[in-house]
């Protein structure tokens, strides 16, 4: 009946206009990634010669690939920590330091950038002084800085998936005789895969976006892309970076229609069974 | 078994346990708590021109064991007022846009929870999408809207609606329109997770009682998601106090947050000792609501 048609209410409208509001300016700087003119307000006809223009930038190029790397190893080792953190915290019941462990686990969630940056380039200028590593600063301690933050992130996202499962699994396999080591590797291991997976990806995306921690920590020689993204945009608006801006929101999407369209489906396979 | 075996097998347990929990302590005590007693400590010693930046606390030289400790950094903090306005800035700012982000985010925070079960995931993929990509290119994105000869003022040139472009750059608006927007997403996942958790039949028994909707509401969701209200605005609030790519990018000459001023002291003046004692006061400051995120957070986290 169309007559007694629901009103639609306030928290709906609100959902939409906030998504509007998410979705709008990421939708102009793709639209404008595609603008022959160099100003970038104007609008002078298609052309996608700024993402020519792009490839050619051997800085941009080369920051993509320091961060890249960079990400790649401090998302790995976040999540070894992470994870061992996170089983501690869930699975060990009472023991010195557990306060400690998790005030260190919450904190870095918070923590305003630029005092964990100027806290960590202290330490590294001290041990510099102290020991004489690290002799230089750069890739080896923007990994060191990143390992350390993203690991409290994935701590969250692992434990909160270990509270959820069942640990009488686990108790049923060391009661008929699995050691620790072992029930861990064969069977709480692949049960959370799926978070640890998670986790790993919210690492990776967290370290290739830090800015401010990397430029403490960071020495001459080792830009990575959103430092040289900062002092391009710090001039003003510039086209090559709009096209980056679209190629990055298009991976990302592209990432989590896929991690959707995985969680989705095994969804749908529970459901059948 | 014997009994000394399963004495030696027992202790190995236990020094294996203690490696287990030894990692991941061992690793944040050395690069997360140890770092800020060195903070504390450089926020003390004198400023000086050499490499590093900054003098002896402790000095061994005939035979007497010297320790300077310099209070001088914190009183140059209160001798110049451009500090404390900034402080202030910063938590003016960051308090209007954690408020702002909190009237825009419960009610979608709201729908979401209350939407079709087979929309949830999408809906919260497509909330979140945002915040994976870059925060960087975000808040640029707001540079090419808001300019003098941005989107909005072209536009409202265009239809004629204003003749001279309005000043939307470089001010506190432009400032809170970037925190806002970067940090949405981290208030309406710790708001749709309480929601989401909330108990149907509560409701119900209060709308079978009698109660109208908008009591229900304040009696009965708004308490029960104070949980979800506390964690999403810390993790605005705490962030945006000492942010600085925002103001930097965004903000004018007369906009002062205090992680910008930070960012001078040490990249521009070189000041370490300053710098340090900025951060410490902006530590002290934000003591009260880090704890209080803490607690809300770790009754998750501990059973």
């Amino acid at each position: 009946m169309s007559g007694v048609r629901r009103r639609p209410n306030f928290s709906t409208v609100m959902l939409i206009l906030g998504l509007v509001f998410l979705y709008l300016p990421m939708a102009v700087l793709v639209v404008y990634s595609f603008n022959s003119s160099r100003l970038v307000t104007v609008w002078a006809g298609f052309s996608t010669q700024w993402y020519g223009a792009l490839f050619q930038d051997q800085q941009i190029l080369s920051a993509v690939w320091t961060s890249l790397k960079i990400a790649f190893f401090a998302a790995s080792m976040a999540v070894c920590l992470g994870t061992v953190a996170a089983f501690v915290m869930t699975r060990f019941g009472r023991f010195r330091g557990k306060t400690a462990l998790s005030s260190m686990v919450t904190a870095p969630l918070v923590m305003p950038e630029v005092i964990t940056g100027l806290s960590l380039l202290l330490l590294f200028v001290q041990m510099a002084q102290l020991t004489g590593w690290p002799a230089d600063r750069g890739v080896g301690t923007i990994w060191i800085a990143h390992t350390t933050f993203c690991s409290a992130y994935v701590a969250i996202v692992v434990a909160a998936r270990l509270r959820e499962l069942d640990s009488s699994i686990e108790e049923a396999a060391m009661d008929l005789g699995s050691p620790p080591l072992k029930t861990f590797f064969f069977i709480t291991l692949p049960i959370i895969a799926p978070a640890l997976a998670a986790g790993w990806l919210l690492a990776f995306t967290l370290s290739l976006d830090d800015l401010v921690i990397a430029s403490f920590v960071s020495g001459p020689g080792a830009n990575t892309l959103p430092m040289v993204v900062f002092s391009s945009v710090r001039m003003g608006v510039s086209p090559k970076i709009n096209a980056l801006a679209t190629l990055i929101i298009l991976t990302v999407s592209l990432v989590t229609f896929l991690a959707w369209y995985l969680m989705r489906r095994s969804e749908a396979k529970r459901q059948i069974n | 078994m014997m009994p000394s075996q399963l004495t030696a097998l027992f202790k190995r347990l236990q020094l294996g346990r203690r490696a287990v929990i030894a990692l991941p302590l061992v690793w944040l005590l050395l690069f997360f708590l140890l770092p800020f007693a060195l903070v504390l400590k450089i926020s003390l010693s004198e400023g000086v021109v050499a490499i590093p930046p900054y003098g002896p606390l402790l000095e061994y030289t005939n035979q007497t064991l010297h320790i300077f400790l310099n209070v001088g950094n914190y009183l140059f903090l209160l001798s110049d007022s451009l500090y404390a306005a900034a402080y202030w800035g910063s938590v003016k700012t960051a308090f209007i846009s954690t408020a702002a982000c909190l009237l825009i985010g419960y009610p979608m925070a709201y729908a979401m929870a209350r939407a079709p079960a087979r929309w949830q995931l999408l809906l919260l993929l497509l909330v979140m999408l945002p915040s994976w990509t870059s925060f960087l290119i975000r808040v640029y994105a707001w540079m090419g809207i808001l300019s003098n000869s941005g989107l909005i003022n072209n536009l409202l040139i265009g239809l004629g609606l204003i003749d001279t472009p309005l000043r939307m750059m470089n001010t506190q608006l432009a400032v809170v329109i970037g925190i806002v927007y970067a940090y949405l997403p981290f208030m309406v996942l710790p708001l749709y997770a309480h929601l989401t958790r909330l108990d149907n039949s509560l409701l119900e028994a209060a709308s079978d009682l009698g109660s109208r909707k908008l009591n229900t509401f304040i009696k009965v969701t708004l308490p029960l998601s104070m949980g979800g209200i506390i964690a999403g605005s810390m993790l605005v609030f705490i962030p945006a106090v000492g942010e600085f790519v925002i103001p930097e990018l965004l903000g004018g000459p007369d906009t002062l947050m205090i992680g910008k001023v930070l960012w001078e002291e040490f990249f521009l003046n070189r000041d370490w000792p300053v710098a340090s004692a900025l951060a410490m006061v902006m530590l002290l400051l934000l003591l009260i609501p880090i704890v209080w995120f803490h607690r809300y957070q770790s009754r998750g986290l501990e059973e």
